[in-house]
């Protein structure tokens, strides 16, 4: 194994890791601040692909696209947000859970409506198409090099919205707190309507930015959610740190499970054995280290609540 | 009077415009209708209803049920089918791990299990059925296909496919046919979206090719990073991974790319002909391979049920084992275990039209059967 090809993997962890936090930190504020479970956080990252490939394929730009991803996730999220969650906060998870699933499907079914069965095509756009070569010889797609750029923007962004500024300020109270901060005259409901809409927006952009990696179609949030629960499982839920630290450790988890295990197993046994064993364990890898980390940590990794 | 004859004339050209039928049959249809695979389910549908609509014939009832690409799904429906909505057959299934769930308690409760696309090969050979009926093809035959045709070029291809029935049998049949090395052999998982990992083994691998078995939105997903990878290895597959269906979604990244299937928009039969322009002007799209195979499905049923009744079970396995339609494949007869013997095309992607669709550039077998029909008693 050359260092070319590790250094490509580990950036492709980085990668995939960043996207899945864009994915989690929404999740992670949203059961930090409102003590919400949110299954339809998936949905929420579909719209946000399907509407940057159906502007940019009418307008011609991705960059429309990506924008208009922001403002319907956002515009979604603070729908249903008005609608459907703001009954639940008092509601036990189980409620949270039902009522939540129920949008998956109504959002699933109503792109289908809309959009057809079909996957849509989006793709990169020709700013960031193509691969640069990096130090040590290797080869690396300019867009996911993007993918990791944006990621780290986003989380010094939350980083410093969350430290320092006033709403932040709020949104950590309200982690801690609700009732006293809503003694104190702060807009509690306002509140949770606009940090329902920044983690929607922020799934909305992954969706976007990860639509024009792959495919376009009903139902394509449904696996990244599942993978965002279990980093901010790991991480700790409410923790925008632990997100951030779990997000990347799955995303290199899983990376570098899929290539190095089977390597490993090709050691010891033939070929082809050892592809579908190494790529069974490697799929359950993630899951293994949420399990041990669970078992030395029961509350996540940087829990707020610790 | 009047009236009595007009309403005469009025049965006579009913009876002449719908293939003859001899008892009523009911149809039960499992396939993939949402999620990641819908695209490929609702093509086999439109495909199989567009001969049924053509047949014109009110006997014919078709309940169609969504399994979502979930097994355990598709166990439940057909349960439901056979019990309650008492189906005279079967069909539809898409995947194979659902086949396998469905098709071998199907099959033992006599009911006739006639397969549009999974084709794994534990029903070809000591599993077979003389129930089961696959119109389509066994898994093996288009990778098969292009480890033949990939001969002609390559000596060291790098070959993947996701790590379920249908994959393991698309490398077993690529590596029966392929002569040169292996680059590479890797497992993904179904339904996998991102192929950062798996680029990188082939950059770092020295192939001078690259086989990929993955249908659906896997196969737009590999195909779209794999263009931006800066690795320029031509790509091969069999027609599932450049399909009708996803082509419009991968875009110019799959032209020029080589694939392998029964069936072709441009193969030159006059049934293949009236297919593909009755499917363009009902559905107002180009017909994928599933459509293909589930049509031909629909005409081999309406054939056998012109000859035999449904209620005789044995009468009607032997009228649909005579394969006695016009397929749109051109060749196509039964072998001993019910699978089919047909050609397989090497294709390539095009673009016709400003619309990227499959041109046959040769062929690769001619009357070409399974490797597990030996293994069939029945």
């Amino acid at each position: 194994m050359s260092l070319a090809l590790f250094i490509e993997q580990l950036l492709n962890g980085l990668q995939f890791g960043v996207m899945l936090f864009l994915m989690a930190a929404g999740l992670t504020l949203i059961f930090g601040v409102m003590g919400l479970i949110n299954l339809a956080h998936g949905s929420l990252f579909m719209v946000g692909a399907f509407a940057c490939a159906s502007v940019a394929a009418a307008t011609g730009s991705f960059w429309l696209g990506l924008a208009a991803s922001l403002a319907a996730a956002a515009a979604a999220g603070a729908v249903i947000e008005i609608l459907v969650i703001r009954r639940l906060y008092d509601r036990d998870h189980l409620d949270q859970v039902l009522a939540t699933f129920a949008l998956i499907l109504i959002f699933s079914e109503g792109t289908r409506w809309v959009f057809g069965s079909f996957p849509l095509y989006l793709d990169i756009p020709a700013l960031l198409s193509g691969a640069v070569h990096l130090p040590g010889g290797a080869q690396y797609p300019v867009y996911r090099l993007a993918v990791i750029g944006v990621g780290i923007l986003v989380a010094v962004g939350l980083y410093l919205l969350i430290g320092r500024t006033r709403l932040g300020m709020r949104i950590r109270a309200g982690e801690s707190d609700r009732e006293m901060i809503g003694a104190l005259g702060v807009d509690i409901r306002t509140l949770y309507t606009l940090v329902f809409a920044l983690g929607a927006a922020l799934a909305g952009l992954a969706g976007a930015m990860v639509g024009a990696l792959q495919s376009v179609q009903v139902g394509m949030g449904e696996p990244v959610l599942i993978l965002a629960f279990v980093v901010i499982v790991i991480g700790g839920i409410g923790s925008i740190k632990g997100a951030l630290v779990g997000s990347i450790l799955v995303g290199v988890t899983d990376t570098l499970g899929r290539f190095l295990l089977p390597a490993a197993f090709g050691l010891v046994m033939e070929p082809s054995a050892a592809a579908g064993v190494g790529a069974a364990l490697a799929s359950m890898l993630i899951y293994v280290v949420m399990a041990l980390i669970l078992a030395v940590r029961p509350q996540g990794l940087f829990s707020a609540h610790a | 009077m009047k009236t009595i004859l007009s309403a005469g004339l009025l049965g006579l050209s009913v009876a002449f415009a719908g293939t003859a039928v001899a008892e009523p049959v009911k149809i039960g249809m499992i396939t993939t209708l949402s999620g990641g695979g819908a695209g490929l389910g609702i093509d086999a549908r439109d495909g199989f209803m567009l001969a049924i609509e053509q047949a014109g014939n009110d006997e014919i009832e078709v309940v169609i049920e969504d399994d979502a690409r979930k097994p355990e799904l598709a166990v439940q429906i057909a349960d439901k089918m056979v019990q309650s909505d008492k189906v005279d057959l079967m069909t539809g299934i898409i995947w194979s791990n659902l086949a396998m769930a469905v098709v071998p308690s199907v099959t033992a409760q006599d009911i006739i299990y006639l397969s549009v696309n999974a084709g794994p090969s534990a029903l070809a050979g000591a599993g077979c059925s003389p129930n089961y009926f696959n119109v389509a093809y066994q898994n093996d035959n288009f990778h098969e296909a292009m480890g033949k045709a990939a001969n002609e070029e390559f000596k060291k291809t790098f070959i993947m496919a996701p790590n379920y029935p249908a994959g393991q049998d698309s490398l077993t049949g690529f590596k029966r046919f392929y002569e040169g090395d292996l680059a590479g052999e890797v497992y993904t998982k179904l339904g996998q979206t991102d192929y950062a990992a798996e680029i990188a083994q082939i950059r770092a691998s020295g192939a001078d090719s690259v086989f990929i078995f993955l249908p659906g939105g896997m196969g737009i997903a590999f195909t779209k990073q794999y263009a931006q990878s800066g690795v320029d290895l031509p790509l091969l597959g069999p027609a599932f991974s450049f399909s009708q269906d996803v082509l419009p979604a991968i875009g110019d990244a799959a032209l020029g790319v080589k694939n392998t299937a029964s069936w072709a928009p441009d193969l030159d039969n006059e049934a293949n002909k009236a297919f593909v322009a009755a499917f363009q002007e009902a559905y107002d799209r180009l017909p994928s391979v599933y459509a293909a195979q589930a049509y031909d499905t629909a005409n081999l049923i309406l054939s056998a049920a012109g000859k035999a009744s449904v209620e005789d079970k044995e009468a009607f396995r032997a009228a649909l084992k005579e394969a006695d339609f016009e397929s749109v494949r051109g060749n196509f007869r039964f072998n001993t275990n019910n699978h089919p013997i047909q050609d397989f095309y090497v294709r390539e992607v095009v673009k016709v039209d400003g619309t990227l669709t499959n041109s046959i550039v040769g062929t690769a077998f001619t009357d070409h059967e399974d490797a597990y029909a030996s293994e069939c008693n029945m």
